[in-house]
């Protein structure tokens, strides 16, 4: 555990411990396992984002593309009728391709990332509300779905399943980051792309790589969020939810800069950001101040990193002055 | 007197930086510093510039005391510095960059008050003199994106005067510049120096400070280890300070003849810099090929070709009589050519990977299993690299951010040494490399050659191309102008072709041939 997460992990103990002495229910099981949903389903696609921004790129389309796979789903599954396990594999294949489309377009022609995925964002809101004509989709009573609704929205031991699937994916998407070849060439080329292009990496290749499992990771979580809210009401379905995924990235220690980064970290990220939505409610905040206190807490990591990162250069002026002498 | 610094010490936690460190400079003369990478230099003009202060001696400027300086202290007192590593805007024009921070203002009251607009008439009228007097060759009005590396140079230097500096320092200003280029910075050095100014000139190319120095203070471990007079300047008195002992070469001989056949073999080569051009040349195993030429003329998109960078736009390239496509740099080492780049800390190395993750990251599947990374692999493999290069850090899991310029280098080089060099092209391969440094750079590419690699060596120091080569090709405007044999290697050779001129033909070459 580096210095950023373990920094995170005594800041959530700390706000846990705070909320918990204030109202004590935060602790109750409903209330824990509650969150524990949200986490799961805020953090598989937090996962995504983190590892486009840690290529130096974003995802601003991750909300809208909830928005328009899920129409997609429901239409097939609640609408047509088709089974389930074809739907999520059409659904699976869509992300995917956004996340390919995205990926070609940053790397083979080379527009930017913010700009690709800002037309994304709004496409895909788009295409979403006219494919139901702006009307909701609902669950409904749709055949044949238990299955797929047990497996996304279920519990296990009383832990919902979104929260042991976040942990599934937590766990490969550690491995293939910080243990893999792959791992290692998106470090390599969000940090330093020439040097990674001359040492012989296909940095298109693993670039489009990051949006790819991005994309594969959003249509993962489109499903687990569709059995959570039971509809799709296209205008609004996942609005913000990129910023969210973003905060939860830059909060555990991802620079928009690129080459930085940790599984770990977008986890204990994404718990930060689901405690403080949790605190608003159970301490009676009003809920219009949300995204205030969002923010604020976000500001407020922002600058206590940037004063850690200093205090720590300041003691050990040898490296510098070896580096400035030199 | 316009300076004297009395005792100068500086102490860092466990290093002490500068130690009791005494120099003076008069109106009218050049100073040459000269030291080794960490000797000191850099962190004595610091301390003149008032960016470190130092902790125990004084600094008299003009005849007044200061015990430190800070920034603004430093400029008002006529200290200018030209960097090494250039500070221009190149979205600016030059006028706005010789003036930036003093811009003047439309004094008309319609126009002038809050809105603060900047004169860009004025502005022009008074950095056009400052320009003629350097001998530039570009207006006030020229964007700064247009200029070459030398012209920015200027502009730096043009700011320097407009600040009516009494002193400027110069770091390392000629490591980037073409032979004709630095001839013009030192005839601009002259120029001021005759107008009184003060200038203290701080480079690893000996030969120029030989050229243009009045005297020479040089440092060692942050301690002043010797003054040189006019008359003392010369290669093998300041290498002897330097470094404290004699140098006995820096350049090892070859230990085996080059073979004729099975090197690289370059044909009708066309590269996008040069499309109406094409290249002809033949590198021969255990050679080592020293490729001069002013910058601009075509070195570097000819190596930038044959590593796959910018792929060719005709012509065969063949290794061993096997004709290659090079389409991108995983081509190229896939064949074993390998290219050591010009700019190390953006294309040599992920400065905040470490050594070991550096070494590894071109080979990176051979230190793996079922796509997982083996630390223990890569760290074998590069701990090899760091005791065969004698690399100077505590241990391989050191970012490679923190090494110096000739361990960075060596680093590079590691990379592809522990894989199967069959070329290797190296681009400046010891700009900013210090002189122990580049004895042992020369070695390990002497070794090279003689185990058989064939050997691309392009460089802009013409002491380098001249003491390492086997054989000069000398590229003009995008093609080979002429290739000298060893025997007829020499300045005057290498200028003429670069020039596009015909080289001298001595005796030996009808030998040679």
């Amino acid at each position: 555990m580096g210095r950023k997460e373990l920094g995170l992990a005594v800041l959530i103990v700390a706000i846990a411990a705070i909320t918990a002495a204030l109202n004590p229910q935060f602790l109750s099981t409903v209330n824990l396992m509650n969150m524990a949903n949200l986490i799961g389903l805020f953090g598989i696609f937090s996962i995504g984002q983190g590892l486009i921004i840690i290529t130096g790129g974003i995802d601003l389309s991750v909300g809208s593309i909830f928005a328009l796979l899920g129409v997609v789903f429901l239409d097939l599954t609640a609408n047509m009728g088709v089974a389930w396990p074809i739907a999520l594999m059409v659904v699976l294949a869509l992300g995917l391709v956004m996340g390919l489309v995205h990926g070609l377009l940053v790397t083979r022609l080379g527009l930017q990332p913010f700009v690709v995925t800002l037309c994304g964002l709004l496409i895909y809101r788009g295409a979403a509300r006219y494919y139901t004509g702006d009307s909701t989709i609902g669950l409904g009573y749709a055949e044949g779905l238990d299955g797929l609704a047990w497996l996304a929205a279920g519990r296990s031991f009383g832990v919902p399943h979104s929260f042991l699937a976040l942990i599934v994916v937590a766990l490969v998407m550690g491995v293939v980051l910080h243990r893999s070849v792959f791992g290692r060439y998106l470090f390599a080329v969000g940090r330093n792309e020439e040097a990674a292009r001359y040492s012989g990496i296909r940095t298109g290749a693993v670039v489009t790589g990051a949006y790819v499992l991005g994309g594969l990771l959003a249509a993962f979580s489109t499903i687990l969020l569709v059995f959570y809210t039971s509809s799709v009401s296209p205008s609004s379905f996942g609005n913000f939810y990129e910023l969210y995924a973003i905060a939860a990235a830059v909060l555990g220690g991802c620079s928009l800069r690129g080459g930085e980064g940790s599984v770990l970290g977008i986890v204990l990220g994404t718990v930060l950001l689901q405690i403080l939505q949790n605190l608003v409610n159970i301490l009676g905040i009003p809920s219009s101040l949300n995204f205030a206190v969002m923010g604020g807490v976000i500001l407020i990591g922002a600058l206590a990193d940037r004063q850690l990162a200093q205090r720590r250069s300041a003691p050990a002026p040898v490296k510098g002055a070896v580096a400035a002498a030199e | 007197m316009l300076l004297e610094l009395d005792g100068i010490g500086k102490s860092y936690p466990g290093v002490r930086a500068l130690d009791d460190v005494s120099l003076n400079l008069t109106a009218g003369e050049v100073l040459g510093l000269v030291g080794e990478n960490g000797a000191g230099k850099s962190t004595l003009m610091k301390v003149l510039g008032g960016v470190v202060r130092p902790d125990a001696g004084r600094i008299r400027l003009h005849g007044r005391d200061f015990p430190a300086l800070t920034v603004a202290e430093a400029g008002a007192q006529g200290v200018a510095f030209v960097h090494q590593e250039l500070s221009v805007f190149d979205n600016l024009d030059v006028a706005a960059n010789v003036l930036m921070g003093r811009e003047p203002v439309i004094g008309n009251r319609l126009w002038g008050g809050p809105l603060r607009l900047v004169d860009r008439r004025a502005a022009r009228a008074q950095v056009a003199p400052l320009l003629a007097r350097l001998g530039a060759d570009f207006g006030p009005e020229a964007p700064v994106a247009t200029l070459s590396i030398a012209q920015r140079q200027m502009v730096e230097i043009a700011r320097a005067l407009s600040m009516r500096a009494r002193i400027i320092i110069l770091d390392e200003p000629t490591s980037s510049l073409t032979l004709s280029e630095t001839d013009r910075l030192l005839a601009a050095i002259a120029a001021l120096r005759a107008a009184g100014t003060g200038i203290i000139y701080i480079s690893h190319r000996l030969g120029e400070i030989t050229t243009c120095a009045d005297r020479v203070t040089c440092l060692r471990d942050g301690r002043v280890v010797g003054h040189l007079a006019r008359g003392e300047i010369n290669h093998a008195t300041m290498t002897r300070l330097m470094i404290g002992r004699d140098l006995k070469s820096l350049y090892t001989p070859p230990a085996t003849a080059p073979r004729e056949a099975g090197g690289l073999s370059i044909e009708g080569l066309v590269t996008e810099a040069f499309p109406d051009r094409s290249i002809d040349l033949a590198l021969r195993p255990g050679e080592i090929l020293g490729l001069a030429g002013l910058v601009g003329a075509g070195r570097t998109s000819l190596a930038r070709a044959l590593f796959g960078v910018e792929p060719a736009l005709a012509g065969r390239i063949s290794l061993g009589g096997e004709e290659l496509r090079i389409r991108n740099p995983r081509e190229a080492i896939a064949r074993g050519i390998y290219l050591v780049p010009e700019d190390r800390k953006r294309s040599g190395l992920v400065l905040d990977m470490s050594i070991a993750e550096n070494v590894s990251l071109p080979d990176l599947p051979g230190h793996a299993r079922a796509g997982l990374v083996r630390g223990a692999s890569e760290a074998k493999a590069a701990e090899a690299q760091r005791q065969s290069l004698r690399i100077r850090a505590p241990g391989v899991a050191v970012n490679a951010g923190t090494l110096s310029g000739g361990n960075q280098q060596k680093v590079v080089l590691g990379k592809w040494l522990a894989m199967r060099p069959r070329a290797l092209i190296f681009d400046e391969p010891t700009r900013g490399v210090d002189v122990g440094a580049k004895g042992e750079i020369y070695a390990l590419m002497r070794g090279l050659a003689d185990r058989g690699v064939a050997v691309l060596m392009i460089s802009s120091d013409m002491e380098e191309v001249i003491g390492v080569s086997d054989r000069v090709a000398v590229m003009h405007e995008g093609r080979i102008a002429g290739m000298l044999e060893r025997a007829e290697v020499d300045e005057p050779n290498i200028l003429r072709l670069a020039t596009g001129q015909q080289p001298e033909r001595h005796m030996a070459t009808a030998e040679a041939v």
